[in-house]
């Protein structure tokens, strides 16, 4: 059982979650991911490290109100328990020896992208930070990638905020412009992923991705995390989140990501009912 | 008088049409009439053969005398002296390649029901003694378990009796290892295991879950920050292998273990549950043991109307327990030996839409001792399923291999320790499927009371 210290409303759909988590704290790095369950009989869902403090024993989450699990997840208050909190799991961010980088985040992706870029700044490197939402009410930690970035360029789908625009314009107009990058690193929607990917193949730039598949276990032991890296089998859960953007099958992920789409609105819906017969 | 009948006493059992649409256990146990008189078949043989074919050589004349006589709690005792869970293994064991195959009573008809006895005193204890063991006087060392399987469980039930401090530290967040995340209520009550954990909880042992060793915390530091003299590696044999064939990643392609995680650890098999799992209307399990039985009779269970078993070899070289075999076909699985799976196809979602094979025969006997599958040239059988389960082994998980160094480890990942589960590490002690890759309950529970008694002399000599 971990408690909520701190909870925040980034967004209408996204949320903190500073959670009292101390061994997971000790050791969690960028690029990592723990596993919740809500309640007793709750689902397990994986949701990246945003951030965490050693000395505070502190780890936060950021997430979007998305399914059954994540809505339930948004009802609790600082102060309540999370039933089961697992981790760091996966393999921290590959960011050592690099020296200039894209971090390119889309949506809740930026928030996985954030303690990345965070990292990079504090080892010394030159970020240039892409972000982009659909529209201004959805932008969130635009401050902290702020403070963070030596560049940072805000797109959103409507205009309402930053350039209007996808993040792949921003980081076309950046390379166009003479910047060179020693890796792009993003995060965000698999389209997204794909799209970035596509342009950085033509330039030539390595490029990491953060792949966040359906999972379960989180440790290896059931395969539903696989994705196609390379033509090989690769457990996003152990072997990464991240890959070489330039080597995943997309696609597939996608189709995979879609698996429960019918079974998983049933669960919500159920959730809904519960919560309507508690609200009465 | 002994009971010369040439059968064993019958398992009363759910109407195989009925249990096939519920997840309540299939078989319902003996009444103590019916266990008395199957004792009376023992012959109380002076050789004891069966205790041979046991691995954790139970004294099984004796408790069956003590069944025959009506003397169920001395006989929970003689079971007691050589297993720690003989609620789970007399409803798990392979009895039929184990000690039933050595009893006397088979060679002509057959054996003695050993398991259905073995699964009666243990039900009949648990039923009717409701104390939990009390904790021994602490001897003031420490002792680290990982993985709460059969392997984890029995090390560490052996060092609390003896005064240990033990922890046990478990991935997932309930423990119990496969015996909760993989075979399956219906097969064996999650009751039971949980009954098994509140025993040792009143031995003292400490159950933390949700901890992942080589992520949490590594065994060096378990030993060298923590304070844990000696650590036992349990952690089994987890990591899913795929046959590598095309369309392996289309949607309703599952793992065994993922397959049966959902259901089992995830409870998706109740209403009630938020765990999404696909309710097929066809599926093909590929492989022949017991968790590819587990797979297919939970299919069936959750409505599939065509369930195959899809196996390479012929009927009798199926690895699984007989019991699950005839289980199973009584459930209306239906069986494709000599088939192997060549390719997926999906239809144009991404889903599974069937399954193309080809026909085997069977070869010269291979490494296994058992005859080579040899692919029929130009045949082809096809199978329409809307799921397909791969269910064809597992090794064990690499993390632990891959954050403790100077673990010794073998080719197929496998652990290397001696017979007392010794590892390459001075105080790292292993058993279970982690050492020997998949097995059986009873193998995982005997190596871990093994490595019990082997760290207890190696502490002790200290
Ligand atoms: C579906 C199925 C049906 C089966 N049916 C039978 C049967 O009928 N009869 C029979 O005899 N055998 C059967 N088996 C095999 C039997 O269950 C295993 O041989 C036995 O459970 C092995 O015990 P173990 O303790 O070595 O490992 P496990 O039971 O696998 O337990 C290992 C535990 O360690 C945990 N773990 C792993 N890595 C870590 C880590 N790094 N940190 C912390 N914890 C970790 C895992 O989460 C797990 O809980 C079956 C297996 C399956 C999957
Ligand atoms: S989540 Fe189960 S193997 Fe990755």
């Amino acid at each position: 059982m971990n408690k909520i210290l701190k909870k925040k409303i980034l967004n209408p759909t996204v949320q903190l979650m500073v959670v009292d988590a101390k061994a997971i704290a000790a050791k969690a790095e960028p690029g990592q991911f723990i596993i919740l369950r809500v309640d007793e009989d709750g689902e397990r869902i994986p949701l990246t490290i945003a951030d965490y403090d050693r000395e505070g024993g502190t780890v936060t989450i950021i997430f979007q109100i998305v399914g059954a699990t994540t809505e339930k997840l948004s009802k609790l208050n600082e102060g309540d328990l999370i039933h089961d909190f697992v981790g760091p799991l996966g393999k921290p961010t590959e960011t050592s020896g690099l020296k200039k980088v894209a971090v390119v985040g889309g949506g809740v992706g930026c928030a996985i992208a954030y303690p990345v870029a965070k990292k990079l700044h504090e080892s010394g490197a030159t970020v240039h930070s892409i972000v982009g939402f659909r529209s201004k009410e959805l932008v969130i930690l635009e401050d902290e990638f702020r403070n963070v970035s030596d560049k940072l360029v805000l797109m959103s789908d409507d205009g309402t905020a930053g350039a209007k625009g996808l993040v792949t314009d921003a980081l076309k107009a950046l390379i166009e412009s003479g910047e060179t990058y020693d890796e792009v690193i993003t995060i965000g929607p698999l389209i997204m992923m794909k799209f970035v990917c596509k342009l950085t193949k033509e330039y030539g730039i390595k490029t990491t991705v953060s792949m966040n598949p359906i999972m379960i276990d989180g440790t290896g032991m059931c395969g539903g995390c696989r994705l196609t890296v390379g033509g090989e089998t690769k457990f996003a859960c152990v072997d990464g989140p991240d890959f070489d953007g330039h080597l995943v099958d997309f696609d597939e992920a996608m189709a995979r990501g879609a698996m429960y789409k019918p079974y998983e609105r049933e669960a919500h819906a159920h959730a809904c009912n519960l919560l309507k017969k508690e609200a009465k | 008088m002994a009971n010369m009948s040439l059968k064993k006493n019958e398992m009363p059992s759910q109407e195989p049409n009925v249990r096939n649409k519920n997840f309540d256990e299939v078989a319902l146990g003996y009444t103590p009439e019916m266990a008395i008189d199957e004792a009376k078949r023992c012959l109380n043989c002076k050789n004891k053969p069966c205790v041979s074919g046991c691995p954790v050589r139970i004294d099984i004349p004796e408790f069956i005398k003590c069944v025959a006589n009506c003397d169920f709690e001395e006989a929970y005792a003689v079971l007691s002296r050589s297993t720690s869970l003989p609620a789970v293994c007399g409803r798990v064991c392979p009895q039929e390649s184990q000690c039933e195959s050595k009893c006397v009573r088979g060679i002509k008809g057959e054996p003695v029901a050993i398991g259905r006895l073995e699964r009666f005193v243990a039900d009949y204890h648990n039923a009717n003694c409701k104390t939990l063991p009390e904790k021994p006087k602490a001897n003031g060392h420490k002792v680290a378990v990982i993985g709460s399987g059969p392997a984890g469980l029995a090390c560490a039930g052996e060092l609390a009796k003896k005064g240990y401090a033990v922890t046990v530290f478990e991935a997932l967040h309930v423990a119990g290892g496969v015996l909760v995340y993989g075979i399956p209520e219906f097969r064996l009550p999650k009751a039971i295991v949980k009954r098994e954990i509140d025993g040792l909880k009143a031995l003292g042992v400490e159950i933390s879950t949700n901890t992942v060793i080589g992520k949490t915390f590594s065994i060096d530091e378990l030993m060298s920050e923590q304070g844990f003299e000696a650590v036992f590696i349990g952690s089994g044999a987890g990591l899913p292998r795929f046959m590598n064939i095309p369309g392996e990643n289309l949607k309703g392609v599952y793992s065994a273990n993922e397959f049966l995680t959902r259901i089992n650890l995830m409870k998706a098999y109740r209403e009630d549950s938020s765990t999404p799992i696909q309710k097929p209307k066809s599926a093909a399990i590929v492989g022949g043991g017991n968790v590819a039985m587990d797979a297919a009779r939970c299919a069936k269970r959750l409505g599939a109307e065509n369930v195959y078993i899809v196996y390479r070899r012929s009927e009798e070289e199926l690895p699984a327990r007989a019991e699950e075999v005839e289980h199973a076909k009584e459930e209306g699985i239906i069986f494709r030996t000599l088939t192997n799976p060549r390719e997926i196809i999906g239809n144009e979602n991404g889903f599974v839409s069937k399954l193309i094979c080809s026909e085997m025969e069977l070869g010269e006997p291979d490494a296994s001792g058992r005859r080579k599958p040899i692919e029929k040239v130009g045949s082809t059988v096809e199978i329409e399923c809307d799921c397909v389960i791969m269910s064809i082994g597992t090794s064990p998980n690499p993390l632990i291999k891959s954050t403790t160094n100077g673990l010794e480890t073998e080719r197929h990942g496998c652990i290397v320790a001696d017979e007392n589960g010794k590892t390459s590490i001075d105080g790292v002690y292993a058993g279970g499927d982690a050492v020997t890759g998949a097995a059986t309950v009873i193998l995982a529970m005997g190596a871990g009371k093994n490595a019990a008694k082997a760290i207890d002399e190696y502490i002790m000599s200290k």
